[in-house]
């Protein structure tokens, strides 16, 4: 195990230079120009070529990407070309409430799918599976840029149980998180569903149950540890995708993650800050990924990576 | 519950297939009098801002989204199924090489993705399909490496193997329909999710897109 650790981790360095890499290739492929976008389409050509300059932007691109990588290895990400702050600063101030939002959407999506999708594979065809699937149809169905309005709308505005938007306490989290999580929780309750009508098939589970094992038991201990393993690719594949797909619903409810942050810098053509957020999710599923292979093993000892 | 299924997906095909010839109205021509106008007898969806009917452009753009959904699944979910089980199956060097290459994959914004992709090659539907199923192979490819990594301890795939059956086979006989259920939930949310997946591109080719409606 400490040698697969030590491998995974030296890999990252490799993924993440690929990551710098094509971000930077990238980015200065697509058109638009961030002096252009800061000083406006109207300012005069001079005073464009002037910034251009003062931010190094009309040196060489391999000179550029030379300064870059040299300070990724001293672990400065630069400074903001907008904002003139340290990258790192604006990225470390989002990133408790990206994970405070993403662990909250995963606990909304964890708590509501797991149940769902044990009790319509136990009760197949019967009423209780139909309603299951039904609700998780309706949450990959809902898009989530029209379930949150809606719950702001419901639970904010008319009955004012909870606040409209912003970021402090924890019921400013209820609305985002149930938004953000009811997509998951629907492909993840499918997902649980389909993998458990598998294994309730095979024969240790009729083994477990002739030797007098409890339904209970046979089905959570036996199948349910089982079918876990796409579950948990899906839940960490999952946790990846709302720590930086969650622009629409961070945009909804005015929270201050990384996904806005990303998208709004793109937007602006703000190199440093694109490049060190998406270092930063390269960072976030490197370890993500490097965490479900070691639950893999945990899973089912026979699965080895040597 | 399946036929129930089967007939919405007709109905959603058929909308799409024949639908824009059923309406009397063009997605693009504008009746700015009647804008922001809600359903009545004659604009059943109501019109939009510039005064275009909804019901016209909801069932055009639901023609793109079923062509785009469709490819991108196949596209993706093939690729990925290939990729994943060769990496799960193998293990070691050829393993380390494209979980890495997903890890990098995983960690690229779609939109930067797409809009590099339209700037360099052109608008165009295909350029869609391609910058959805450049990243779209990979969440089924960790699936499908997790089902293999787990199916080839299993006692019937060494049996298969110990009889002298030849590693494509043993893939695709014996490992693959133990992956397969674990995907068509991701397949089938995939269809559902690139609907809004792919907004950015359609803002750069100025297609409809539905949840550039709703937005």
């Amino acid at each position: 195990m400490g040698r697969f650790l030590a491998r995974r981790l030296l890999l990252t360095i490799p993924v993440l230079l690929g990551v710098a890499t094509l971000v930077f290739s990238l980015i200065h492929l697509i058109p638009g120009d961030p002096a252009q976008a800061m000083l406006g389409e109207a300012a005069p050509q001079a005073d464009v070529v002037e910034l251009r300059h003062r931010l190094g932007l009309d040196r060489p691109l391999i000179e550029q990407y030379g300064m870059f990588l040299k300070g990724l290895v001293k672990g400065d990400l630069g400074t903001s070309l907008r904002t003139g702050q340290p990258v790192t600063d604006q990225i470390v101030e989002r990133m408790p409430a990206t994970f405070e939002l993403a662990a909250a959407a995963m606990i909304v999506a964890i708590a509501f799918a797991m149940p769902l999708g044990i009790v319509a594979a136990v009760r197949r065809g019967t009423v209780a599976d139909h309603a299951a699937m039904t609700i998780s149809l309706a949450g990959v169905s809902v898009p989530n840029f029209w379930l949150g309005p809606m719950l702001a709308i419901i639970f904010a505005v008319e009955l004012g149980w909870l606040p409209v938007s912003g970021r402090g306490t924890w019921a400013h989290l209820v609305l985002p998180a149930i938004s953000l999580g009811a997509a998951l929780a629907a492909i993840l309750a499918r997902m649980t569903r389909a993998t458990m009508l598998e294994e309730l098939r095979e024969q240790y589970v009729q083994a477990a149950r002739a030797r007098g094992v409890s339904k209970s038991r046979a089905v959570l201990r036996h199948a349910f540890r089982n079918s876990l393993i796409p579950v948990v690719t899906l839940l960490g594949l999952q946790f990846g995708a709302v720590l930086t797909g969650a622009v629409i619903t961070e945009t909804i409810f005015a929270w201050p993650g990384i996904g806005r942050l990303l998208i709004q810098s793109i937007g602006f053509r703000d190199y440093p800050l694109v490049q060190g957020c998406i270092l930063l999710i390269a960072l976030t599923y490197v370890g993500v990924n490097l965490a479900t292979d070691m639950v893999y093993g945990v899973l089912d000892p026979r699965i080895r990576y040597e | 519950m399946t036929k129930i299924g089967a007939a919405i997906v007709l109905l959603a095909l058929l909308a799409a297939v024949v639908g824009p010839t059923l309406v009397p109205f063009d997605p693009t021509d504008q009746e700015l009098a009647l804008r922001l106008e809600g359903p009545s007898a004659h604009h059943w969806f109501g019109l939009d801002e510039l005064g275009r009917d909804i019901l016209a452009r909801v069932l055009s753009g639901a023609r793109i989204s079923l062509i785009v959904g469709l490819v991108v699944v196949g596209v993706s979910s093939s690729l990925g199924m290939l990729l994943g089980s060769i990496a799960g199956y193998f293990g070691g060097v050829i393993d380390e090489l494209v979980s890495r290459l997903m890890d990098i994959l995983l960690a690229f914004p779609g939109l930067l993705l797409a809009i590099a992709m339209v700037a360099v090659l052109g608008p165009s539907l295909t350029n869609v399909i391609l910058a959805l199923s450049l990243i779209g192979w990979v969440g089924y490819a960790r699936l499908v490496r997790g089902q293999v990594l787990r199916a080839r301890e299993l006692e019937f795939v060494q049996a298969a193997r110990a009889l002298g059956a030849s590693t494509p086979r043993i893939l695709a006989r014996h490992i693959m329909p133990t992956a397969l259920p674990a995907l068509s939930p991701v397949a089938r949310g995939t269809l559902v999710v690139d609907e809004s997946g792919s907004f950015s591109l359609r803002r750069q080719n100025r297609r409809m897109r539905h949840i550039i409606m709703v937005m």
